[in-house]
């Protein structure tokens, strides 16, 4: 009950509102709560703050005071690395980074070029920016994919509107990464649909298929069809056909994402109360509407955070493609330092790395923690 | 309410009525769909069957898994068991396979430990600690394991040679050649005293199993300690002690420019086993803590209610109602890293996917090469689920 001005007139003195003893506020009595509660907690506070401190200064050195940004260019424009070697153990050498970030985002596509790989990369983040806002979540979203996808080939390729042609042996990098990622999913959502459908089939072929299928793929890594795709695929199409090899890593991309997507929506179609196919049933519809009009409407909606997830999951594991030799964001950055005068700076390459690869992922696990509590709220106590 | 079965109503069966060809029949189109589906999946199966065979044909590559019993020609660098290149490529298979299992196992075991601990230490009380153990966890599971692997590495390459190795603690050495770790000498009485480990361990299992029926029957609580002391401590080393006692140090020494002695952990495993357990140990924290929360917080109340100390509310009441939420999630954990640990392949470590490569550019029997790496996984995917469904099972909440 809330003391309100009226009832508080009644109450004694001594039963006023007060604020809380000193000893129970304020940054002091914070620290004796969360940090000093006990002998055991204080000695893990001392213990994690010294190792924190002790390290965040030693960091903080390398990677700030004592690193080296730029180097200086020989005659012949060759750069001198010297100054990096010296400093190697003391200090990071971000200058691999100064000269090399444009072959690590972009590869080997036409230096003039960068522009159209770089807006595709921004088209894709606004896709997916436009892709999270529920407003957006119609069927109307897969027009705007299309729309977005055609426009982000012919980016890539050019050839018409006057853009020079660029063949897909020489792109590269970041664009490759969100290509493999981003088409992965566009086809494997479909996909995933008609399996996960399949396996609740009541159909015995249909549904055997669909099991095999999605135990098959989830009991082999993703390299042992990477590998399928560059060495085994040449051999099973006819002669003179041939298919270049990011599109024999995007099919097994496309059916390793499958498999998995397919558990995630068979979850959500589990997961609709019983009473959702019984009336769609009792209204006569066919099972095409059915599932179309009823079921999947709020199956998709139910498994949207997980989605999210297996999503963050395969734009990590595109980054296997480098044991094939496809040029991503990761053969980018170690090709970079392949050279012998960059050779020994892959730590400062990889943690370079790290953070594109955390900024995409970052971004999106908290997008699907923030969905999944919402929700949930109807849950929470 | 009456025993409906007694009703003659409920007893007669659905009435079955003939097949009727017309598309109107539920029965004729499911045949039809399934005709169809099966039939355009075999069509795609039997072109490519096609091609491939006649693609082998125009490249005279022979079919079949002869090539295993030739002379395999390839070094490995790390084996459990003993090899040399002359062996057949079924031999550096077996290597392959072997090297699989050991990380997979390792890296098991230690990123059980390490998650479980960093799941706890996200929900303690403690700030510091549980900021630290979040923060581990978030940066962890959103960068690629590949690029976690390349980094470990790297910086293990990018250490000081043997002459300047680091040496934190006596005769442990750390250098661009790997850990180096005192060791002693196997003998035949090691071997026996393991074996004595094993044996004690099964009878401690029967003698547990025994005191509990035991106490089910009575009510009195049986010590199972001390028991377990003897046969798991005392047995082993009385079998050691009675063959002589052999004890011969292996210390690791510097020698020229490189160890001589002691135990190796090559950089390439070293770096797969650091990234595979820090990696997936983000992940099993996270399915810790998910368990421990599942638990409601009546459970607790309700056990401390009834007077337990607070170890055994956790032994007793918490943890076997947390395991039930924690195993299935932690199966596919313990199957990614099997799986995973094909990423081997990328900085040199030789597991079966490795050795399963360079016997395919060898031979170039590239169906048979993907069908072993394949056949390889998918039995040890099967086996790890067979056995975690069985613990379920055991685990499993019975209902009515």
């Amino acid at each position: 009950m809330s003391i309100t001005a009226e009832n508080a007139a009644k109450l004694p003195a001594d039963a006023m509102p007060r604020t809380a003893p000193r000893r129970l506020v304020g940054p002091a009595a914070w620290a004796r709560e969360n940090l000093f509660a006990n002998w055991w907690s204080t000695a893990i506070t001392l213990a994690l703050g010294y190792l924190l401190i002790r390290y965040a200064v030693s960091f903080v050195d390398w990677a700030f005071l004592n690193a080296i940004w730029t180097v200086p260019h020989t005659a012949a424009g060759v750069p001198d690395t010297t100054a990096c070697r010296d400093a190697k153990g003391t200090g990071a050498c971000w200058a691999v980074i100064t000269e090399k970030h444009r072959f690590i985002l972009f590869g080997t596509y036409p230096y003039e070029e960068h522009w159209r790989p770089l807006i595709v990369c921004f088209l894709f983040v606004g896709l997916y920016v436009v892709s999270a806002m529920k407003r957006f979540w119609r069927w109307e979203l897969a027009l705007i994919w299309a729309a977005v996808l055609t426009l982000i080939g012919v980016l890539m390729w050019g050839g018409v509107f006057g853009l020079t042609y660029v063949p897909q042996e020489r792109w590269g990098g970041l664009p490759i990464t969100l290509i493999l990622s981003t088409f992965g999913l566009a086809f494997a959502f479909p996909l995933a649909i008609l399996v996960a459908l399949g396996r609740r089939s009541k159909l015995p072929a249909i549904k055997a298929i669909c099991v095999l299928y999605v135990e098959l793929i989830r009991g082999v890594p993703l390299i042992s069809l990477l590998f399928m795709a560059s060495v085994m695929f040449p051999l099973f199409l006819p002669e003179g056909m041939n298919i270049d090899k990011l599109l024999r890593a995007q099919v097994a991309i496309i059916l390793f994402a499958g498999a998995y997507l397919a558990e995630v929506v068979r979850a959500g179609l589990q997961a609709l109360p019983k009473g959702q196919y019984e009336a769609a049933d009792a209204l006569g519809l066919s099972y095409w509407k059915k599932t179309g009009l009823i079921i999947l409407p709020q199956a998709l909606r139910l498994v949207i955070p997980p989605l999210v997830n297996t999503f963050i999951g395969f734009f990590k594991d595109t980054s296997l493609v480098l044991i094939i030799g496809i040029f991503d964001l990761l053969t980018a950055g170690k090709t970079a330092i392949i050279e012998p005068m960059w050779q020994g700076f892959g730590v400062e390459v990889y943690i370079t790395l790290a953070l594109i690869y955390f900024m995409f992922c970052f971004a999106m696990s908290k997008y699907s923690a923030g969905l999944e509590r919402e929700f949930n709220a109807h849950r929470r106590r | 309410m009456s025993d409906s079965t007694a009703d003659p109503r409920f007893a007669r069966k659905a009435p079955t009525r003939p097949l009727r060809l017309s598309w109107a029949d539920e029965r004729v189109r499911n045949i039809v769909w399934q005709v169809l589906v099966v039939g355009a999946i075999g069509y795609v199966f039997w072109w490519l069957y096609r091609n491939t065979s006649y693609n082998l044909e125009v490249r005279r590559i022979a079919t079949g898994f002869g090539f295993l019993s030739r002379e395999a020609g390839l070094p490995i660098a790390e084996s459990l068991i003993e090899y040399d290149p002359s062996m057949t490529y079924l031999r550096a298979l077996t290597v392959g396979v072997l090297n699989t299992l050991k990380v997979a196992i390792v890296g098991i075991i230690l990123a059980t430990v390490l998650g479980t601990l960093l799941g706890v230490a996200r929900l303690s009380k403690n700030w510091l600690l549980a900021r630290m153990a979040g923060a581990y966890v978030e940066i962890v599971r959103d960068l690629p394991l590949l690029l976690q692997l390349l980094f470990w590495y790297a910086l293990l390459q990018a250490l000081p040679g043997p002459r300047q190795a680091m040496n934190p603690v006596e005769g442990v050495f750390l250098s661009n050649r790997g850990l180096k770790l005192p060791w002693f000498q196997w003998e035949h009485a090691h071997s026996m005293a393991l074996l004595a480990f094993a044996v004690g361990a099964i009878a401690t299992w029967a003698w547990r199993r025994a005191a509990r029926a035991r106490q089910m029957r009575d009510g009195q609580p049986r010590k199972v300690w001390p028991v377990a002391a003897a046969l798991l401590l005392a047995l082993p080393l009385a079998v050691w002690a009675a063959l002589g006692a052999p004890f011969t140090p292996d210390v690791p020494f510097l020698r020229g420019f490189n160890f001589q002695g002691g135990l190796t952990v090559s950089p390439e495993f070293f770096a797969l086993l650091l990234g595979l357990t820090l990696y997936t140990a983000g992940f099993i924290a996270e399915i810790v803590r998910a368990g421990i929360l599942a638990v409601h917080q009546g459970q607790w109340e309700a056990a401390q209610a009834l007077g337990l100390p607070r170890g055994r509310v956790m032994n007793l009441v918490v943890l076997p109602q947390a395991m039930r939420v924690i195993i299935p999630p932690m199966t596919s954990q313990f199957l990614n890293i099997t799986k995973n640990s094909s990423l081997a392949v990328a900085i040199g470590y030789q597991d079966i996917v490795s050795i399963a490569n360079t016997t395919l550019n060898q031979t170039g029997q590239a169906i048979e090469g993907i069908a072993i790496i394949m056949a390889v996984y998918l039995t040890i995917s099967l086996s790890i689920s067979l056995f975690m469904n069985w613990y379920n099972a055991r685990i499993a909440l019975v209902e009515r």
